[in-house]
């Protein structure tokens, strides 16, 4: 008996396939490959299976190309999320993810399903999560939407978090007209869990029942991860209906309960329902263990009644797993579910078919090839074109329309870099009592269980470099992510990578993402840094219009001891300031020539990816060590910001000196590789030594000390009229106050 | 010292109070929510940060009717130590072991910060650790921590001296701009008649560890055990 569909379904028109965000050669594909029309059902599955969120069918090609492993690397990319080895039997599972589209339509429930799903896709490998962040890029602020949708975002995440129980330490938050139409939101989780208990998707064993867990499957969502693999228009308000309902109360419900029953060793195998909810969930786990699945729609647990199977199987429900029991533990799991008050039904089993079957009301829905559904989605070499590339800006020649001071005290107070404390306060961040450092730093270090270990975290990119030299650009992402972490005195060991591109259909977008995974990759490598889950976000266009590329990277490093990590204030007066690395002045694509010239042009700054790493280990050597008191990395804004970023954090000043000309160029200038430290006058001497000896540029150029910030000839600026301002934009903009 | 943590459905900060109370020397044990009975031997009944029943229908008013609520009432009853922390404090608002009620913060927005408390008596099993009005710097994450109640029971609280803590600035300086969420006479935490049971909006079990921001709140909990 074969499925076909019933005449009270929808008959598979070129329209109705269409709809399905098929392609007519994809759907050819499907003709061929199941040698027959596909019921209403399987038309749904194909489209969940082979929209590009769940395929990656643009993107596999140079995916592969990315190096992923490392001898601490225990799990790449492939799984719900990546692991690494942390010493002691521990390790860390983390990934992130975008939910871009959803959170553009419903702020609040976009945001809060996206690190629902986060969250779920750590704990489905054991871990216990322990930390989020998040990398959040909203559009101009002067575009009428943006205030309405950092406010729901931020709510959403801190609603989401907050209630789940696990600190939001970190994150990345800007804006540009880019994202007017197309915000994105990347979530990032990260958990704990003991290198021998670590779960799988894989399933094992034919016969085996394969359980329904969690909440029950409604009608929201559906075909959710087709919305998000396409661009948006003028009706994309109506897709609203699409977007899900985050519950973070039944998702720590089903935290601990799965956690419970892993660890009385119930559970074969374990997949959440994400992206196209059931379907790919059921699909994965048994094409990854070489298994078919047959389930049976009628145990399903649903919320309303008369949901079809084409619902079912699409619906995007939040809060729902998938597992492989062992027959033997099955009253015992279902038990433990019981008492935490979710839903548990055995709605299939496995089988040695390899064809994935669903039925419902006694009839057959569907039955299709299971290997197939993913290894043959269609894979696409798209055309691309290289970006072109830019000139190099003569920076010391650019007129300077104001003097140093009065630039930096607008450039700490604009959008991009002023103090993001408005958000995340929203965010409980000393949950679980283990932030050794909260938001606001390089890197948040988050002590594992009882120490001394730490995990260092960040989630950081600079999408205008991208987009002036996608390659630059994609090196500089993971060199910025390296360099946080090597900031606080952590060794970096993996990263996430969350690719947020425009419509890779556009061979000048396609051009965009293959360079910057190329940049990627070449940082990866050199910094030995590899990667170990990710996400694509491509179609992130409305009417046409492109984000800026914006391959956000997850950084996760090793503290070996929280009490020797280094945070970015400055402790002390009298304290001797370095500068690591060399400064030329470089302005193209800066802050400051956007913020203070209004221009957005020239070639980014090059990362010279091995004394990126040269100088970032000697930082690190010299955190460990204990010969500094404060280290923070050179970023947007260049040296003046981070010297006013280390005084403002504690109030400290200091009078310092330009390593070079006294010009806009060298302290506004975004150069490559540099951190500011601190240290003691006996130690900095100690430090000149030791960079001389490693070949490291080192130069001493200023000292702590008082109440103002003192650079080279400019007058001085109250450390506290800085802060003042620094602080106040944000709550003032939320306010509806002034945009700048 | 024996603490029972009590865990409903949707706790999340029950391992934050365990750490801060076995630093202190308490033994804990965790309590399940659908339990009719305390452990033998309870002194104090913790209960503990999160969002019990997702804080689904008023933030604490399912939890204030769950079965261990009978046996946490008849503990209070005997005189024995109860400690409701944030959530907590909102379950004893909801199942009648102290007055009034935590409304939305006066900006309607989730507010996680530290926070400096003026310690109002030091005289209590809670607080016998602290000075008299020192100001403590513990830690907020709530988005219902603004304390109201009638006139009367608002002037009854204050004329039994049943005020705990009051939200300060680090000088000791209380209300004002120190007020994070808009709570009556910037009240952030408050006892009950015999002062055996206190509910509090803030984090004292975040700030015991010089490491981790602190360790003005093991006072609370050092207080506890002598008082044991």
């Amino acid at each position: 008996m074969t499925a076909q569909t019933k005449s009270h379904e929808p008959a598979i028109t070129p329209d109705l396939v269409a709809q399905h965000g098929l392609k007519p050669d994809e759907y050819q594909r499907i003709l061929k490959l199941i040698g027959r029309e596909p019921t209403f059902t399987e038309l749904g599955i194909f489209s969940a299976m082979w929209n590009e969120h769940c395929s990656y069918k643009s993107s596999r090609l140079h995916l592969k190309k990315l190096p992923t492993s490392a001898p601490w690397v225990i799990q790449g990319p492939g799984e719900n999320a990546g692991i690494i080895d942390i010493g002691d039997g521990l390790a860390c599972a983390f990934k992130m993810e975008s939910h871009n589209h959803p959170s553009y339509i419903e702020p609040y429930q976009g945001a809060t399903t996206g690190v629902g799903g986060i969250l779920r896709d750590v704990f489905t490998m054991g871990a216990r999560p322990i930390a989020c962040l998040n990398l959040l890029r909203f559009g101009s602020v002067d575009h009428p939407l943006t205030r309405h949708l950092v406010s729901g975002v931020v709510a959403g995440i801190g609603g989401y978090g907050n209630s789940f129980g696990v600190p939001t330490v970190g994150g990345s938050t800007a804006f540009h007209s880019s994202y007017d139409g197309n915000i994105l939101v990347n979530a990032m989780a990260v958990g704990l869990v003991r290198t021998d208990e670590i779960f799988y998707a894989a399933a094992t064993g034919v016969g085996r029942p394969i359980v329904y867990l969690g909440s029950k499957t409604g009608r929201d969502g559906i075909h959710g991860a087709t919305m998000a693999s396409a661009e948006f228009d003028e009706k994309s308000e109506e897709k609203r209906p699409t977007v899900q309902v985050g519950d973070p109360f039944s998702e720590k419900l089903l935290l601990e309960a799965c956690l419970e029953i892993m660890a009385k060793g119930c559970v074969v195998a374990i997949q959440d329902m994400g992206a196209a909810g059931l379907t790919s969930s059921a699909v994965e786990m048994g094409a990854k263990g070489n298994l078919g699945i047959e389930l049976d729609l009628d145990k399903v647990p649903c919320r309303e009644p008369g949901m079809s199977a084409y619902e079912m199987m699409l619906s995007e429900s939040q809060e729902r797993m998938l597992m492989v029991l062992d027959p033997e533990k099955e009253e015992e799991a279902e038990a433990i579910f019981r008492k935490w008050g979710l839903d548990f039904a055995v709605i299939g089993k496995t089988t040695d078919t390899l064809r994935f079957v669903v039925k419902h009301g006694g009839e057959i829905k569907a039955d299709l090839p299971i290997k197939q559904l993913g290894d043959e989605a269609p894979l696409y070499d798209r055309p691309s074109v290289p970006t072109p590339k830019p000139q190099k800006l003569d920076s010391a020649a650019l007129a300077a329309p104001l003097p140093i001071d009065a630039a930096l005290k607008k450039l700490v107070a604009t959008p991009d870099l002023a103090s993001k404390r408005w958000i995340w306060e929203q965010y409980d961040h000393l949950i679980l009592g283990n932030s050794i450092q909260g938001p606001g730093g390089d890197a948040a270090v988050v002590r594992v269980e009882n120490g001394p270990k730490g995990l260092a975290l960040t989630a950081d990119v600079t999408p205008r470099y991208c987009f002036a030299d996608p390659v630059e650009g994609g090196k500089q992402a993971v060199a910025e992510a390296w360099r946080n972490i090597t900031a606080v005195g952590g060794r970096p060991l993996a990263l996430t990578d969350n690719l947020n591109f425009g419509n890779p259909e556009k061979p000048e977008i396609m051009g965009q993402f293959v360079a910057c995974l190329q940049g990627i990759g070449e940082a990866c490598r050199a910094l030995d840094f590899p990667i170990v889950s990710g996400n694509v976000s491509l179609y992130n266009e409305t009417q046409g219009k492109g984000i800026l590329p914006t391959p956000s990277i997850g950084g996760v490093g090793l503290v070996a001891d929280v009490t020797k990590s280094a945070g970015l204030a400055f402790r002390a007066p009298g304290e001797k300031i370095l500068l690591v690395g060399e400064t030329e002045g470089w302005l193209g694509q800066s802050i400051y020539l956007r913020e203070i010239l209004g221009r957005e042009e020239g070639a980014p700054p090059p990362v010279d990816l091995a004394k990126e790493k040269a100088h970032g280990d000697f930082v690190r050597a010299l955190i460990v060590g204990g010969f500094v008191s404060a280290a923070h990395d050179v970023s947007d804004g260049g040296l003046a910001v981070a010297l006013a970023e280390m005084a403002m954090a504690r109030g400290v000043g200091a009078k310092v000196a330009a390593p070079g000309a006294d010009i806009a160029a060298v302290w506004f200038g975004e150069d490559q590789g540099r951190y500011l430290l601190a240290a003691p006058v006996g130690r900095a001497d100690e430090i000149l030594a030791l960079a001389a000896k490693a070949g490291v540029p080192v130069a001493v150029i200023g000292e702590t000390g008082g109440d103002v910030l003192a650079l080279g000839g400019a007058s001085p600026m109250l450390v506290r009229e800085l802060l003042e301002a620094h602080e106040n934009w944000m709550p003032a903009y939320m306010a509806g106050g002034k945009t700048a | 010292m024996k603490a029972a943590i009590v865990l409903f459905p949707g706790s999340n900060r029950e391992g934050d109070a365990a750490r801060a109370l076995r630093q202190a020397g308490a033994e804990t044990s965790i309590v399940w929510h659908a339990d009719h009975d305390l452990p033998t031997g309870t002194d104090l009944v913790v209960l503990p940060g999160g969002f019990s029943y997702g804080d689904y229908l008023r933030c604490g008013a399912i939890a204030g009717r769950a079965h261990i609520m009978d046996a946490v009432r008849s503990h209070a009853a005997r005189g024995g130590l109860v400690l409701g922390i944030c959530n907590g404090f909102q379950i004893l608002c909801e199942s009648g072991l102290l007055p009034g009620v935590l409304m939305r913060n006066r900006d309607l927005r989730f507010v996680c910060k530290r926070q400096h408390l003026r310690v109002e008596r030091n005289d209590t099993a809670f607080t016998r650790a602290y000075a008299l009005h020192q100001a403590i710097d513990v830690a907020i994450a709530h988005g219902e921590g603004n304390y109201e109640a009638h006139d009367e029971t608002i002037a009854r609280l204050e004329g039994e001296g049943r005020v705990a803590f009051r939200y300060c600035d680090a000088s000791g300086k209380v209300g004002g701009a120190a007020n994070p969420n808009g709570s009556t006479n910037d009240i952030a935490g408050i006892y009950s008649e015999k002062f055996n049971v206190l509910g509090m909006m803030p984090h004292p079990e975040n700030l015991i560890d010089p490491l981790v921001g602190g360790i003005d709140g093991r006072g609370l909990f050092e207080s506890l055990l002598r008082a044991a």
